[in-house]
């Protein structure tokens, strides 16, 4: 038989209700177009291969022409007709899903060029968490996402989790999943949005509900001061060179709101909207001209010196 | 020369005239990005010449215009200058007073080494790609950039603060398009 696609961004492997209900539509919509492949190639063949034993315009072949075309258009028409209403019916079980639920986690999401910043609502403001490009989730609880872009149309595609819906502009759109299974589940932009809409990924890590209080305590908390000198020197240049124009530490002067957040750095998965993996050699490439891994995207390369990128790498380790 | 050949030739240099204002060069190093590569304002130096005035970039081309739009907002220049230019805290753009001088090598150096009475030095911070880029953008208000370089859409659509609000469509950012000749 054919084998279910395995993977981490894959329709067929779903961790939650919405894309189990897609991926059965999509197996529904297969089948049914794989047998009406083989019967079309089937007539194919015949009229292709079979001996004509009487004249076309006899009556009697014209009669059986006739009926056998009108039953073909008859059962298309009937299976359409069974596509339409199985697709109503996904389309309002999707809809529904979380409504009224108390339990249902809000998350804001704004698309930008090419980095998804990631905002938790509550209704306390100290209780909000800022992240970019990784979603946390827990296992069970249905996830609305309110969303808009900040410059161009993006969209979200978590395709183990649901099915995409669009970033506009000045518009919100949202989009309801539930993961059901944990597991790192990688999305990726699905709406042309520039040079590197190829490179702009993100990951939602579904966890148990107690791994997921956790994470969310430690975002909460702003960034560790730095412990030893080398650390300190890292801080340092994080402030005085280009890094402080754009982004974010929580818990020192940084405050720039052009990129993402980066008082949680280290405790993320991957760098560059799932580009690259989170690891110091990465880091250090990225930082040094990220022009190299993400041609066109919008942070300047950094010419640094040797020992201060070295002390900025060692700050940003700690930023956990 | 055949006439249909005449008009190829017209037609290839053409386009090859009109490449330079949509390059994209994302890995360039401009002049000014190490110290050992300073931009340099005149040609006059102690002993012999070595090198000539720095060539600025961008001049003539639109993507750097609409990056430098972006910038001059996102980096808050409009904090002081206004979004459209007009000047508030800092002196307007727009004008053609020019204490520093208007030329791209000027207007590099007044970016980068900051000006007396409050404006502040960029060197390390913006990059000098990035700098060039505003650069081009804070000439084009005052008109002092060729106006067949005008990008024929908004490249940078960059929202402020877009924050998705229930039923409701989120106000534009307060910042004018980057001023066109008339």
């Amino acid at each position: 038989m054919i084998q279910r696609e395995r993977g981490i961004q894959s329709i067929l492997d779903t961790g939650g209700i919405q894309a189990e209900r897609v991926a059965d539509f999509w197996w529904f919509a297969f089948t049914i177009a794989a047998v009406v492949f083989v019967l079309v190639i089937a007539a194919a063949a015949y009229a292709t291969f079979h001996r004509r034993r009487e004249a076309l315009d006899e009556p009697a072949k014209q009669r059986r022409m006739t009926r056998w075309i009108a039953g073909s258009v008859g059962t298309t028409a009937v299976v359409l007709l069974v596509y339409f209403v199985v697709d109503l019916r996904l389309g309002r079980a999707e809809a529904a899903l979380g409504e009224g639920d108390p339990e249902m986690l809000t998350i804001e999401v704004t698309g930008h060029q090419w980095w998804w910043e990631v905002k938790y609502s509550d209704r306390e403001p100290s209780r909000r968490v800022t992240t970019a490009n990784e979603i946390h989730v827990p296992v069970g609880r249905p996830v609305r996402l309110k969303m808009t872009s900040g410059d161009v149309i993006h969209s979200f595609w978590v395709p183990s989790l649901s099915g995409k819906r669009d970033l506009i502009p000045r518009h919100l759109s949202e989009i309801t999943f539930r993961a059901d299974r944990e597991g790192i589940y990688r999305g990726q932009c699905a709406e042309f949005c520039g040079h590197q809409h190829a490179k702009m990924g993100l990951l939602v890590i579904a966890q148990s509900p107690s791994e997921f209080q956790s994470w969310y305590a430690r975002q909460l908390l702003p960034a560790e001061h730095p412990r030893d000198s080398v650390q300190t020197r890292g801080q340092e240049v994080f402030l005085s060179a280009a890094c402080v124009m754009c982004h974010t530490i929580r818990g020192t002067a940084a405050g720039g709101r052009v990129g993402p957040e980066l008082t949680h750095l280290a405790s993320r998965r991957t760098l560059a909207s799932a580009a690259i993996p989170n690891t110091r050699g990465h880091l250090a490439g990225w930082i040094a001209d990220p022009q190299r891994i993400k041609p066109g995207t919008r942070m300047p390369p950094n010419p640094l010196k040797s020992e201060d990128l070295q002390a900025l790498l060692a700050y940003l380790e700690t930023l956990r | 020369m055949r006439r249909p050949t005449v008009l190829w030739m017209l037609a290839l240099g053409a386009v090859l005239a009109g490449c330079d204002r949509e390059d994209r060069d994302f890995r360039d190093a401009p002049p000014g990005n190490s110290p050992s590569d300073p931009v340099r304002l005149s040609a006059l130096q102690p002993g012999v010449p070595l090198q000539d005035p720095s060539l600025a970039p961008y001049q003539n081309n639109a993507w750097a215009l609409a990056e430098g739009y972006r910038l001059f907002n996102q980096f808050n220049c409009s904090g002081c200058h206004s979004p459209g230019g007009g000047g508030g805290m800092g002196p307007p753009l727009i004008d053609q007073e020019w204490i520093y001088g208007s030329s791209p090598e000027n207007v590099f150096q007044t970016i980068q080494e900051g000006r007396p009475n409050g404006m502040p030095s960029f060197k390390g911070r913006i990059s000098s790609s990035d700098t060039w880029k505003i650069v081009t953008y804070v000439r084009s208000m005052s008109e002092l950039t060729s106006a067949d370089m005008w990008p024929g859409r908004a490249d940078a659509m960059q929202e402020s603060n877009p924050a998705p609000q229930e039923g409701k469509m989120q106000e534009p950012y307060e910042a004018s398009e980057p001023r066109r000749k008339q």
